[in-house]
């Protein structure tokens, strides 16, 4: 059981600056998802604290122990890698064996904890075929046996699952968190897979260019976003800029919007965020704001209705409904928006 | 469309082995003057047995063909390793001055090594001679080994390492298995230049130490008997045996 930490982490390949001072800590036994685009360090990150990448400056600590001059075969990590990366010259179980091996682990011992590892991952049947013979979502089991039996610190995971096919990698994340659960083992995921971050993690960071933008539980991000980017990322939303006034922002259209959030001063931009969802065409008991829009665009996805409006000022909005009773609003059709000042949050640009 | 492929193909193994098996053939004809008709004798063999020229510079040319082989192997290797696998000042200038030399005639080589071993004090003998084949056979290793090399993903040494491999652990463990086949391949190519070589050899030998290229060459000249063709034999069952078993070890082609 070991938290990891990173402190003051910056790095830069050549002229390129890739990650500008990061701190952040991973709680012992905790399922951590860095979020984040392509080129948005997320994966150096990672492979800072796997010890692939040397920092320019900062310290990586794993535990009690700094880490940050022990280059990676000392750190007792476990990594799964987007490729799987099994030795494709070697049986499953030799495979699995391998990091026991340097250990110093072997005979007996070596092959009951590869039977364990094996077993936890339902392949026990498997030791004997080679990676070649095995389907994608097998290997990467095989991957995550190999990872595991070494009863690494920490577990590192980059983009594993992003290789299969959809059905698969849903399997894949609900074994993934129960042999996370079982083990308390704390994890760090990387992923572009905002559906994925929301499903896995305790605990979400989102990186934008080198800098994690906003961490915290997934709840907390989702409902209460700080920056457009974040908001944008991690979900969809609407945003509506105005000038502050009265506890409120004043459209350009001069329409009040109200919030419970604590805003700039009077006079100055500011924008909010609205989760399309938390919008409704009808009135609700205490969703005093409300837009008039009309709809563009209608997008029927079974059990989810999605919305494509504009405002009379020309600013897009979208809107997501459940779908209760297969009764659909057309292109065309002008309506009211309403939603709660609770649900508008004051994002930074 | 099949079919004249197939006529195709036969063609030209038939332009390929038929000169060969001739030359196999007259091998065991008693005629001096390769006359037909055929009538069979291991005589040149025996004659071949006491020929101490053509025996010694045979002999010549294997240890050279694999003192070749496993020196230009082992050079060729490290520095498709390094060429595939580091990034350092001047790589790309480096990989692209490796292609040139294979195609630069073996007679504007040879004769630039020569100026170049004299004038360095060098000389002719098996010493410039080794040299002149490794240089030769160098660049065929590069790229053989480096196209082996794009096969073996990186991340496979990054999982060991993540595992508890040191990089030369991961190297001996991972790699090196999973590019033996290329090495292999590489391998026979350098010794196969080498025991072809005429013209740099023929520049590089010196009185003493010959090959059997330019043996035969200056037996040809004298006038020569089927027994150049009993010592062709012979070569020709030794390199094609060692094709074969590596084309039955190491299945060029197949997917891996």
């Amino acid at each position: 059981m070991t938290t990891v930490s990173v402190q003051n982490v910056a790095k830069s390949f050549g002229t390129i600056p890739v990650l500008h001072d990061i701190d952040a800590v991973f709680p012992q036994g905790t399922f951590t998802s860095l979020l984040g685009p392509s080129g948005s360090g997320k994966t150096t990150l990672l492979r800072i604290i796997a010890g692939f990448v040397a920092p320019d400056q900062g310290e990586v600590t794993i535990g009690e122990k700094d880490v940050t001059g022990i280059p990676v075969w000392g750190r007792n990590i476990g990594m799964m890698f987007q490729s799987y990366a099994l030795f494709p010259h070697m049986t499953v179980a030799r495979n699995v064996a391998f990091g026991l091996e340097r250990r110093g682990i072997k005979g007996a011992e070596a092959q009951k904890a590869v039977a364990e590892a094996l077993d936890m991952v339902h392949l026990s049947d498997f030791g004997d075929r080679m990676p070649k013979n095995l389907s994608g979502g097998q290997q990467q089991r095989v991957a995550l046996a190999r990872a595991m039996v070494i009863k690494p610190s920490v577990l590192l995971l980059d983009e594993p699952l992003s290789a299969l096919d959809r059905r698969l990698r849903q399997e894949m994340q609900v074994e993934l968190l129960r042999i996370q659960r079982q083990t308390g083992l704390t994890t760090i995921f990387v992923t572009h897979d905002q559906e994925e971050a929301l499903t896995l993690s305790d605990r979400i960071a989102i990186l934008d260019k080198g800098r994690i933008v906003q961490s915290g539980a997934p709840e907390d991000i989702y409902e209460n976003p700080q920056t457009r980017f974040a908001a944008e990322f991690l979900g969809d939303s609407n945003f509506l800029t105005g000038v502050v006034e009265a506890g409120g922002v004043r459209l350009p259209d001069g329409t009040l919007i109200q919030t419970t959030a604590t805003l700039h001063a009077n006079g100055q931009k500011a924008t909010l965020a609205i989760r399309p969802e938390k919008m409704s065409p009808t009135p609700l008991e205490g969703a005093t704001n409300h837009v008039a829009a009309k709809i563009l665009t209608v997008i029927y996805a079974g059990p989810a209705l999605s919305y494509l409006l504009q405002t009379p000022d020309g600013t897009r909005l979208k809107l997501f409904q459940a779908n209760r009773d297969g009764t659909l609003m057309r292109e065309g059709d002008s309506i009211t928006l309403h939603w709660s000042p609770a649900h508008s949050i004051p994002v930074q640009n | 469309m099949t079919r004249l492929g197939q006529i195709f193909l036969g063609l030209i193994l038939i332009f390929l082995y038929t000169p060969i098996v001739v030359l196999m053939a007259m091998g065991f004809n008693e005629s001096e003057l390769y006359e037909l008709p055929f009538k069979f004798s291991t005589r040149w063999y025996s004659a071949l047995s006491t020929n101490t020229e053509l025996l010694t510079s045979g002999f010549n040319s294997i240890v050279l063909a694999v003192i070749t082989a496993v020196v230009a192997t082992s050079i060729g290797t490290l520095a498709a390793l390094a060429l595939s696998r580091r990034t350092f000042r001047g790589r790309n200038l480096l990989q692209l001055l490796l292609l040139p030399p294979i195609a630069i005639p073996w007679l504007i080589t040879g004769t630039a090594m020569l100026i170049f071993f004299f004038w360095t004090g060098i000389g002719r003998g098996m010493h410039a001679l080794i040299i002149g084949h490794v240089a030769l056979a160098v660049p065929y290793v590069v790229l053989v080994v480096g196209t082996g090399m794009k096969s073996v993903r990186a991340d496979l040494e990054e999982a060991a390492m993540s595992l508890g491999s040191t990089p030369i652990h991961a190297f001996f463990a991972i790699t090196l298995p999973l590019l033996f086949p290329s090495i292999l391949g590489a391998a026979l190519f350098a010794f196969a230049v080498s025991l072809d070589q005429f013209v740099i050899s023929y520049f590089l030998s010196s009185p003493g130490y010959t090959t059997l290229p330019v043996q035969i060459y200056s037996a040809i000249r004298k006038g020569f008997t089927p027994e150049i063709n009993a010592i062709s034999t012979l070569l020709l069952l030794g390199s094609m045996t060692a094709i074969l078993i590596f084309a039955r070890f190491a299945k060029p082609g197949a997917p891996k």
